[in-house]
């Protein structure tokens, strides 16, 4: 075979990288960042306040100095040249640089707070000693290493963000989500929560509760802790926990008929907020080969049974634990949630049989088996599941989903596998969620009849790694469980193909074998037989 | 003796495009016949149309493969890499450029377009090159990688691949002379204002367009390289180190020469696609159609009716033998930031007949215009054109179906947007100044 079949990469070889506001911008970053490294290194700042602010503002400056370099003199548009030329976008030196570095930082982050500077009983040093007035500020307690996260999570997507408003300032539809999400993370994940803190004394207690972080996503919500504080914090405690029972059984699957899974996963989720803002250089990195596809409804939906039954299973021991508390017995309790799945499953079998592949038909009744086994076990053993303690099955998925996951490996290799890796395979809110955009929901990606040339910039740019294009040029609408509705594949669409919208739920599914454009007659001959 | 299989039917398709893998993919839903698809271009089949975004570091080759790798073997079709020199109608068989031959039953040609060459003095230099194919692709990377080794580029002929080839360069920084012989932007297709928002907003890009421009010679540097051209109307010479030639494409049948196969511009068909030899026929770029079908060109050289005519001859091919029947003419493009979408017939002024009116609205900001095409007398909707706004296929398409006035369309137009959610709408805007024009034509 000739070479021009082989590896068909070009050299490419797109103008200098950085003009030289880029250039100043990254110095002002660079220096904003080096306060943190020098504090992390027990540079001890006099003016902890004064320092703080001073990083963090040329952080977001140096970002926001960096997108005019980028964005200022070029008109309204799609802004995607040479992004496979750079290295930091297309899995270059760079690229591992950051990665690495980002994947350092969570695991220290996670596993080893005390090298941040955490100190259980005395005054924190280093990096979260710098954060403490920001923290006493805030809350009034002094910062943990999670404060230090949450700050950095919130400033990073309010920098990155921007950039994004202005990469896309042509987009309305991107502009206003964005906007969006930025708001939920800065009200609801960072302030709230802090303020609601505030609330706290001695005789009265809130969790930490992030009102929009729905379970299962929120996986330790109904942990026993938590629970046991809610209910002693009293009224307000107890229309929190109902608050959080009903988002996901209620809010949540009612907004996802209405508008799809993207209310959630792109309008107001903070690792969406994230993967929208900060990942959007790397969302071309997703893997959108058909293994992956199998790969992901495998991963994602045995994290979903993961949850349910760790779930499951920590409730029950709660309600055992306390069993003169409540009305709700263990046992009811576990004859609710299996009855609950049962009909779910028979609900789904019943109307939607017809729309499921045949893998995802085994997997829903082979997982049914599966959690009603282990509540049959449950049911009988007391406290253990398959010789775990429940609580031991928590601490399990928090280590390995929660941690290792969501953050280590979702958000820390951005750079190398694209910036939904762990929407995508790991989260089991979106899982639920996907499973009623799928079955239940008005949203779809209309394709504009027969006007795709194929060319791939779809499917390049989904970030969840959906092969737009190929049902984009048969026809066929796009209905798929993974879409968080970002509307990246439209605006990149050279030719208006496709449209994100609410319609009803008729032909909202509507395979083709002939498109728009044919002879009227062969195009009914062949696709309605 | 050519080897022949008893039971199953061999089809071969000559062309791995658009119109000759919607060929195979149509037949293999309904047959189970050996199918052959033959081609020198590229291993697999990728989209021609995203060539420009490779160039511009948008995507890599393999997104633009609209089928992964494993599809074909999946798929029972055989793919063979190889250049096909001549047929033997005779004998049924294809000939191979390194040797050997390949007999068919039934043989699809599908072998697309080549760059028009109009025998310019120099138009064989090297940095001289059309582009559609991707080893024109590749001989660009070698001839303009950037500003630095290509000073400037000079691109002749306006048309869709032109401007395509023009924004490629400019994301490099390479300054470009756009020379198009029309007095305006693609004016013998657009009309007038439609084509004036497009000057502007080309020159808004940096490009050095030059209108009402013909290209004289092109000027070589001694070392076989090109070094500059030659405008035909001034005599100026510009220094360039690339010169684009973009004036169309014209069907790729030289080496059907002999064969015994009827040529005209392209392989002419009937309206079953079929060839003046018995199992032969022609789909795509380099099909002509002998009778002429409604108002199209008897050649269209576009990505939608390649796919049409493999959706098509298909059928025949496996025993149900349909006429080709395209339905309303559509095709969209973009030039740099403007999308542009046309359904039905909208003429420009060179090619309107005097009973085809227009209207025509246009945005403040320049981005954006429609222009409407109906009938001066029954005023029934011929076609629009959009810059900057989606139009939704199915719902125009049925407007021109159902042969509805002017009036309806603009009053509905709401029902055809496309946009994306949230973005601004401008029907109200369009349909006052409808009003308004409507008003005066009145008075
Ligand atoms: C840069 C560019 C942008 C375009 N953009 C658009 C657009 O936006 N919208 C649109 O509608 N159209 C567009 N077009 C046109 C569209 O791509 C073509 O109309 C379409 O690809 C033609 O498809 P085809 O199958 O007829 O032929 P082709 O795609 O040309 O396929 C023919 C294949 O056959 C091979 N072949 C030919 N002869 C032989 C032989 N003797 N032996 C072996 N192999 C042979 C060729 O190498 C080629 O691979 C564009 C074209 C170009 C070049
Ligand atoms: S299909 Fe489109 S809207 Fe959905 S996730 Fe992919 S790019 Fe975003
Ligand atoms: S970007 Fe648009 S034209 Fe290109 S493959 Fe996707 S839907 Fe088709």
């Amino acid at each position: 075979m000739s070479t021009a079949s082989k590896d068909m990469t070009l050299t490419g070889q797109p103008p200098a990288s950085l003009n030289r506001s880029q250039k100043y911008a990254t110095g002002i970053a660079i220096f904003g960042l080096a306060i943190l490294l020098l504090a992390t290194f027990n540079i001890s700042f006099p003016h902890k306040g004064f320092w703080l602010s001073t990083s963090l503002i040329s952080l977001v400056l140096g970002v926001i100095l960096f997108s005019k370099g980028a964005y200022r003199n070029t008109s309204e548009g799609i802004k995607n040249d040479g992004v496979w030329f750079k290295s930091i976008s297309n899995r270059g030196f760079w690229a591992w640089v950051t990665g690495l570095s980002l994947t350092g930082f969570y695991t220290i982050l996670y596993f080893y707070p005390q090298y941040l500077g955490l100190r259980k009983g005395t005054e924190n040093t280093g990096l979260i000693a710098l954060f403490d007035p920001l923290s006493k500020l805030l809350s009034g307690n002094s910062a943990s290493q999670w404060f230090v996260y949450g700050t950095l999570y919130t400033v990073a997507i309010l920098a990155f963000g921007i950039k994004f408003i202005w990469k896309y300032r042509h987009n309305r539809y991107e502009k206003i989500r964005t906007i969006s999400v930025l708001f939920f993370q800065t009200a609801f994940a960072f302030l709230i929560p802090e303020f609601m803190a505030r609330l706290n004394s001695d005789h009265f207690q809130l969790p930490y509760y992030d009102l929009k972080s729905v379970w299962p996503l929120n996986y330790y919500l109904f942990q026993e802790y938590h629970v046991s504080t809610f209910v002693s914090a009293g009224t307000i405690g107890v229309v929190l926990l109902v608050f959080g029972i009903l988002s996901i059984l209620v809010i949540t699957p009612i907004l996802t008929y209405k508008f799809g899974k993207r209310w959630y996963c792109s309008w107001v989720c903070g690792c969406g907020a994230l993967a929208e803002t900060v990942g959007d250089p790397f969302r071309q990195l997703s893997d959108k080969r058909m293994v992956a596809w199998k790969v992901e409804r495998w991963v994602v939906h045995s994290v979903l049974v993961f949850v349910v039954v760790m779930t499951t299973a920590v409730v029950a021991t709660y309600l055992e634990n306390n069993s003169t508390k409540y009305w709700l017995t263990k046992d009811v309790f576990l004859i609710m949630v299996g009855s609950f799945l049962t009909l779910l499953l028979i609900a789904i079998w019943v109307f939607r049989r017809k729309e499921l592949k045949k893998d995802a038909r085994y997997g829903a009744v082979g997982y049914l088996v599966i959690i009603l086994f282990l509540l049959a076990i449950h049911y009988f053993s007391g406290t253990t599941l398959f010789l775990f303690k429940a609580e031991t099955l928590r601490t399990t998925y928090g280590f390995l989903i929660g941690s290792i996951f969501s953050g280590v490996i979702g958000t820390g290799f951005y750079p190398i596998f694209g910036s939904r890796v762990w929407c995508r395979f790991g989260c089991p809110m979106a899982a639920i969620l996907g499973l009623q955009q799928r079955l239940l929901s008005k949203f779809r990606i209309t394709t504009n009849g027969g006007q795709c040339i194929s060319c791939g910039n779809c499917s390049t740019y989904c970030e969840m790694g959906i092969d737009v294009r190929a049902y984009a040029q048969k026809g066929e609408n796009i209905v798929r469980a993974s879409c968080v509705g970002c509307g990246i594949c439209s605006a990149v669409c050279p030719r208006g193909v496709l449209k994100l919208e609410n319609g009803p739920l008729d032909k909202r599914i509507d395979s083709k074998e002939i498109l728009l454009g044919n002879d009227v007659d062969l195009m009914r001959y062949l696709n309605n037989q | 003796m050519r080897y022949r299989p008893i039971f199953m039917e061999h089809v071969v398709i000559i062309g791995n495009g658009i119109s000759g893998v919607t060929a195979a993919r149509h037949i293999r839903k309904q047959s189970n016949c050996r199918i052959s698809i033959i081609s020198s271009e590229t291993e697999h089949f990728f989209s021609r149309t995203a060539l420009m975004y490779l160039y511009m570091g948008h995507m890599k080759f393999e997104h633009t493969k609209p089928y992964e790798d494993f599809f074909w073997k999946k798929n029972k079709l055989d793919l063979i890499h190889a250049h096909v020199s001549k047929l033997d109608p005779a004998a049924k068989l294809v000939h191979f450029q390194n040797g050997g031959s390949l007999g068919y039953d039934k043989l699809i040609l599908a072998v697309g377009s080549k760059p028009n060459k109009f025998g310019w003095p120099g138009q064989d230099l090297q940095g001289v090159q059309g582009l559609y194919s991707y080893q024109d692709l590749q001989s660009l990377e070698q001839y303009a990688p950037n500003n630095r080794l290509c000073k400037r580029a000079v691109i002749v002929g306006g048309g869709l691949i032109g401007i395509e080839l023009a924004e490629m360069l400019s994301t490099r920084d390479i300054p470009v002379t756009f020379l198009v012989r029309e007095p305006s932007f693609w004016g013998n297709v657009l009309p007038a204002s439609d084509s004036a928002l497009l000057n502007k907003h080309i020159a808004s890009h940096h490009i050095d367009l030059r209108l009402s421009s013909n290209l004289k010679e092109i000027l070589s540097d001694g070392a076989g390289k090109v070094r500059g051209v030659i405008i035909h109307e001034t005599g100026e010479e510009i220094p360039c180190n690339f010169v684009g030639l973009t004036a169309g494409v014209s069907p790729n049948i030289d080496f059907l020469k002999d064969s015994g196969i009827a040529l005209g511009k392209g392989i002419l068909v009937n309206r079953y696609l079929e060839t003046n030899v018995q199992d032969i026929y022609a789909i795509g770029d380099c099909a002509e159609q002998k009778e002429p079908i409604g108002l199209r060109r008897a050649v269209e050289a576009v990505w939608y009716t390649g796919r049409m005519m493999g959706e098509t001859v298909a059928q025949t091919i496996c025993g149900k033998r349909t006429a080709y029947r395209p339905g309303n003419w559509f095709n969209s493009a973009k030039f740099f930031d403007i999308e542009y979408q046309t359904y039905g017939w909208v003429f420009s002024g060179k090619n309107k007949n005097d009973m085809e009116q227009h209207f025509h609205w246009e945005h403040e900001d320049g981005t954006k215009c429609i222009t409407v095409a109906y009938q001066k007398d029954s005023r029934i909707f011929l076609g629009i054109n959009t810059f900057g706004i989606r139009l939704r296929h199915e719902v125009v398409d049925r407007w021109l179906n159902e042969q509805q006035t002017v009036d309806f369309v603009i009053t509905n137009l709401m029902k055809a947007n496309f946009d994306p959610e949230w973005y601004r709408k401008f029907e109200i805007s369009i349909q006052s100044t409808f009003q308004k024009s409507t008003k005066q034509l009145i008075s």
